[in-house]
C-alpha cells in the first residue's frame, strides 16, 4: 500500500498516531450523525472554536500549557515502566504548594518570586509522587493503585485546606485561596489574551525532557529500568532509587503544571481547579508515545479540543461532551496500535517483528 | 524439504538452533500454518489446522517447556480437556487413575497418578507429558529437546520407553542438537540447516564427527583444546553460603567452595538444585542467610551489586534476555550497562555518546561482534552475537573472577565453540571462572575442577583423573 517503502519508526511514530486521532474523529462523527445533527458543522465550528475565532488561538495554547507538562510528566514515567495515574492529584498538591508560598511572600520581585514559587510546585508535585514510588521501590506496591489513591487525598487535601479555612481567603463568595500578588504572575505574552509566559516555560520543557531522558546518566537509568529492571539490576543498578525518582520527576512535572496555571491564568486557587487536565495528559503522553517530541502536537490536539468544545456547543447545541468520545476513541486506537494497521492495511513495525521471533527462539531452546 | 517418518522408528532431528526443526514440528502439530507444500499422513493429505486436528490423527508432541498446569495432581493434568465425566457433570478421577495407571506400566513409566506434579522431578514431569500424549490417542510422538533438563541416568531411562513405544509400532520423531543422543537412540536420522535438510542416514552409517559437519556446513572440533591450568591464590571464596529461593525455602544449604585464579571450576547438577541462588547470592541480588562471601581476600557478603561488579566480579547470566541484555537498547548501551556512568563513558551527569560509541566499536571488532553499526538494538541480533555481547562487556573490565551460567545455552556451534576458547583463554591468562552448566558435557570439557551440586548442597568436588561422567551423573541424581 502507501506504506509500503515508509521506514518502520515513521510508520510507528507518526502514521499510527495520526491514524488514531483520525479514527477517533470518524467514531465521534459517527456519534454526532446517530444523534442527529451535523457531524460536519460540529466538527468545524469545533476548529473555529480552537483555532480561528477573535482569541482562540491563544485559549487554545493556555490550555495546551499544562497538557505540555502533564504530558512530559507521564511520558518519562512510562519509560521507566511507571504508569502515573496520578498527575491530576500532583497538579493539585503542586499547585497548593507554590500558591502558598507565592500568596505568602510580598515584596520581593518576580523575578526571585516566581522561580521560587515554580521550585516550590514541583517539590510538592515530586513529594507526592515519590510517595508512590517509594511504596513501589519498598512495598512493591502498584504505581496505578497507589496514584490513584493518593489522587482522593489530594483532592481532600485541597478542599480541607482551601475551604477548611487554613489556605482560605477572606471575604470571598466562593472558597479560594488568597490573590498573588501581581509581580508574582506570569507575564502575558500576547497582549490583549490570556496566553502567558507558561507556554515558554512549556516549550523550554519539551527539549530538557529530552535531553534527560536521552543523554544524562540519569535517563539511561531509568530507560535501562523501564525496559528491563532485571537486566538493570544484575548490572548494578538500584533500581528503587531509580523508581523514587523516575516517579518524583514525574510528579514534579505535574505540580509544575499546577503553579503555571495559578500563577499564570487564575492567580489563585480554587479546590476545582485542574478539572481533569491530569487524566486528559495520560492520553496525551500515550499518543506521544512516551516521546517528549511527540507530547509537542499531542498537547497541542488536546488543548485545541478543550478549547474549541464549548464553542461548538454554543453554536451547533453538539454537547461538549463529544470532546470525550473523540478522546476516549483515540486512546483506544493508539493502544490497539494492531487495529489501526489492520484498518489502514499499514505493515508491521520491522524491528518488533526481529525481537518477537528472537524471543520464540530462545523459548524453544 | 521433504521428511518421511516410518511407523515403528526412531526418527531423529538434528540440528542446530534456528535450524527449523522446532518450526517444523510446530507446523505438523498444528502450531504454525505452513507457507506451502503438504503433509501425508499414512499416505492421505492431512489437513492440520490447530493442535486439535493433529491430536485427531493421532500426532502428539512433548514441548520443551512442559505445558502442565503445577498445583493439579498427574491424573487431573492428563485428562485436562478430555475429562471422563458421569451423566451428572462430574468428574471420574478413579476411573481416569485407573486408565492413567495401565497407560504408564504398559511402557514402563512410572507415574503416581494422584501425585502433585509440582512435586515431581523434572523427569518425572516428561513422563506426564508423554503419559498425556498417549491418553489422547497419539500413536506419532514427537519430543522436543526432551533431554535438555535431564540427568544422564535419566536420558537413559527416557531412551528405554522411546524403544518401548517403537516396538508397539508407534513413532517417535526426537528432536535434539546432540549428537551422543542421535547415536544412541535412533533409527533413523535427519540433518537440517538453515531450514533445509541437508541429510538423511543411519547411525550405523555415520560417525558423530561427520554429523557435526553437515549440521554446521564445515569440519567442527567436538573437543576444547585446553592445556593444564596454572591455577594460583584463590580470589573467590564461598564459606558455609545458605540461601533462600523465593518460596523462602533452603535453596543454598551451606555451600563451601573456592575458585583459584588460572583455573574454571565447574558447578555440575540438575537445574533447580541451587545454581541460581548461589549464583545471585554471589552476586548481591539475593541476600544470604548465612555464610560468607569472600572476593580477593574482602568480605563481600553484604555489599551492593553495584560494588562487587566494581571490585572484580563479572557475571554472564543464564537467561541473557531477562537479566544480561536490554533487548530494546542498541549494542552499545549494552556494552556500557554497568559502567554507564563511569569515565569515559560519562562526564558527570551528561553521557558522552562519541566515547561509547568508539568503545563499543572497539569490543565489536575484538569480540567479532557481527552486526551493521552500534546503534543496532541488540534485540535484532543473533543469540550467539547476543551472547558475545554480555562476554565482551564482563571481559572488557578484566574482572579477577568471571561466573559464566549456562554460557552456551541456545547458541550454535560456531558461538559455542568462540565461547569456550574465550573462556579457556581468559582461564590461561588468569582469570578465575565459576562456570555453572547443566549441559554435563560442557563442564567435562571446560572444568579443571567440577563441584556437583545437589538439593541445595555441594556432594563432591571431582578433580584430575577423579573427573568421571557416571560418578558426576550419578551424583546429580544424588544417588551417590
Amino acid at each position: 500500500m502507501i506504506t509500503r517503502r515508509l521506514p518502520p519508526w515513521f510508520v510507528n511514530a507518526l502514521l499510527v498516531p495520526l491514524a488514531s486521532v483520525l479514527c477517533g474523529f470518524v467514531v465521534a462523527g459517527l456519534v454526532v450523525a446517530a444523534t442527529g445533527s451535523d457531524p460536519i458543522a460540529a466538527f468545524s465550528s469545533l476548529f473555529q472554536g480552537a483555532f480561528t475565532n477573535q482569541d482562540a488561538f491563544a485559549e487554545t495554547l493556555v490550555s495546551t500549557t499544562p497538557y505540555l507538562f502533564l504530558g512530559l510528566g507521564i511520558a518519562l514515567g512510562f519509560r521507566a515502566g511507571l504508569f502515573n495515574i496520578g498527575a491530576e492529584g500532583q497538579y493539585y498538591v503542586g499547585g497548593l504548594a507554590g500558591v502558598f508560598l507565592a500568596y505568602s511572600i510580598h515584596g520581593v520581585p518576580g523575578l526571585i518570586e516566581i522561580p521560587l514559587a515554580l521550585a516550590a510546585g514541583m517539590l510538592g508535585g515530586f513529594v507526592w509522587s515519590g510517595i508512590a514510588g517509594a511504596l513501589k521501590a519498598r512495598f512493591g506496591a502498584h504505581e496505578v493503585i497507589t496514584t490513584i489513591m493518593l489522587n482522593y487525598v489530594a483532592f481532600l487535601l485541597a478542599n480541607y485546606l482551601i475551604d477548611g479555612g487554613l489556605m482560605l481567603a477572606p471575604h470571598v463568595s466562593t472558597p479560594r485561596t488568597p490573590e498573588i500578588d501581581a509581580n508574582a504572575q506570569l507575564p502575558i505574552i500576547i497582549a490583549g489574551t490570556r496566553l502567558h509566559f507558561g507556554l515558554i516555560l512549556a516549550l523550554v520543557a519539551v527539549p530538557l525532557v529530552w535531553f534527560l531522558l536521552q543523554r544524562t546518566t540519569l535517563g539511561f537509568r531509568l530507560r535501562s529500568v523501564g525496559f528491563n529492571p532485571t537486566a538493570a539490576r544484575a548490572n548494578g543498578m538500584s533500581v528503587g532509587q531509580t523508581l523514587v525518582l523516575s516517579m518524583g520527576i514525574s510528579g514534579a512535572l505535574a505540580g509544575l503544571a499546577g503553579i503555571v496555571d495559578i500563577l499564570g491564568v487564575s492567580h489563585h486557587m480554587t479546590d476545582t481547579v485542574g478539572a481533569g487536565y491530569g487524566f486528559d495528559a495520560i492520553a496525551v503522553a500515550l499518543l506521544a508515545r512516551s516521546n517528549p517530541w511527540g507530547v509537542l502536537p499531542a498537547a497541542l490536539l488536546f488543548g485545541a479540543l478543550r478549547n474549541g468544545a464549548s464553542f461548538m456547543q454554543l453554536d451547533t447545541q453538539v454537547s461538549s461532551d463529544l470532546i470525550s468520545v473523540v478522546q476516549a476513541t483515540v486512546i483506544i486506537f493508539v493502544a490497539a496500535p494492531v487495529l489501526v494497521r489492520w484498518i489502514f492495511r499499514l505493515r508491521r513495525q520491522q524491528v518488533a517483528e526481529v525481537q518477537i521471533t528472537q524471543r520464540e527462539e530462545t523459548a524453544a531452546v | 524439504m521433504d521428511l518421511v517418518v516410518e511407523w515403528g522408528q526412531v526418527h531423529a532431528l538434528l540440528g542446530e538452533n534456528g535450524a527449523g526443526k522446532s518450526t517444523l514440528m510446530n507446523v505438523v502439530y498444528g502450531l504454525v500454518r505452513r507457507d506451502a507444500g503438504e503433509i501425508l499422513f499414512n499416505g492421505q493429505p492431512a489437513e492440520i489446522h490447530g493442535p486439535q486436528d493433529a491430536i485427531r490423527l493421532g500426532i502428539g508432541m512433548v514441548h520443551q517447556h512442559f505445558m502442565l498446569i503445577p498445583r493439579l495432581s498427574v491424573v487431573e493434568n492428563i485428562i485436562l480437556g478430555r475429562e471422563i465425566a458421569n451423566a451428572a457433570g462430574v468428574i471420574e478421577l478413579d476411573r481416569a487413575s485407573r486408565s492413567v495407571r495401565e497407560l504408564s506400566e504398559r511402557h514402563g513409566l512410572a507415574v503416581e497418578p494422584r501425585a502433585r506434579v509440582q512435586d515431581l522431578t523434572v523427569g518425572l514431569q516428561q513422563r506426564v507429558e508423554i503419559v498425556k500424549a498417549l491418553y489422547r490417542g497419539a500413536q506419532v510422538l514427537i519430543l522436543d529437546e526432551p533431554t535438555a533438563a535431564l540427568t544422564p541416568q535419566e536420558t537413559d531411562g527416557l531412551f528405554e520407553i522411546v524403544h518401548s513405544l517403537t516396538r508397539e509400532g508407534n513413532a517417535v520423531i526426537f528432536i535434539t542438537h546432540k549428537l551422543g543422543e542421535v547415536m544412541a537412540v535412533a533409527d533413523r536420522i535427519t540433518v537440517m540447516r538453515r531450514g533445509k535438510v541437508v541429510a538423511s542416514t543411519k547411525p550405523a552409517d555415520t560417525k558423530p564427527a561427520e554429523l557435526a559437519q553437515m549440521m554446521v556446513g564445515r569440519p567442527v572440533l567436538l573437543r576444547v583444546v585446553r592445556g593444564p591450568s596454572h591455577p594460583g591464590e584463590a580470589v573467590l571464596k564461598v564459606e558455609d553460603l545458605v540461601v533462600q529461593d523465593d518460596r523462602r525455602h533452603l535453596a543454598v544449604d551451606g555451600v563451601s567452595l573456592e575458585v583459584r585464579t588460572g583455573e574454571i571450576v565447574g558447578v555440575a547438577g540438575v537445574e533447580g538444585n541451587g545454581q541460581n541462588e548461589l549464583v545471585e547470592s554471589i552476586l548481591g541480588l539475593r541476600s544470604a542467610r548465612g555464610g560468607r562471601v569472600i572476593l580477593n581476600g574482602r568480605i563481600i557478603t553484604h555489599r551492593s551489586t553495584r560494588r562487587r561488579l566494581q571490585s572484580g566480579l563479572g557475571n554472564v547470566p543464564a537467561d541473557r534476555h531477562r537479566m544480561g541484555l536490554v533487548l530494546e537498547f542498541p549494542i552499545a548501551d549494552n556494552l556500557v550497562l554497568s559502567d554507564y556512568d563511569q569515565a569515559p563513558f560519562a562526564n558527570g551527569l551528561v553521557r558522552r555518546l562519541r566515547a561509547i560509541r568508539s568503545y563499543a566499536l572497539r569490543l565489536m571488532k575484538a569480540f567479532d561482534i557481527r552486526a551493521q553499526a552500534p546503534e543496532q538494538p541488540v534485540g535484532s541480533l543473533s543469540g550467539g552475537n547476543q551472547q558475545k555481547v554480555i562476554l565482551a562487556r564482563e571481559l572488557a573490565t578484566q574482572p579477577k573472577v568471571l561466573i559464566a551460567s549456562q554460557p552456551t545455552r541456545g547458541l550454535d556451534v560456531g558461538s559455542i565453540e568462540f565461547v569456550h576458547n574465550r573462556l579457556v583463554s581468559q582461564r590461561d591468562s588468569g582469570l578465575a571462572v565459576l562456570l555453572v552448566s547443566s549441559e554435563l558435557d560442557e563442564v567435562l570439557s571446560l572444568a579443571d575442577r567440577v563441584a556437583v551440586l545437589y538439593r541445595g548442597r555441594i556432594v563432591a568436588v571431582l578433580e584430575g583423573d577423579a573427573i568421571d561422567r557416571e560418578r558426576i551423573g550419578l551424583l546429580m541424581a544424588g544417588a551417590a
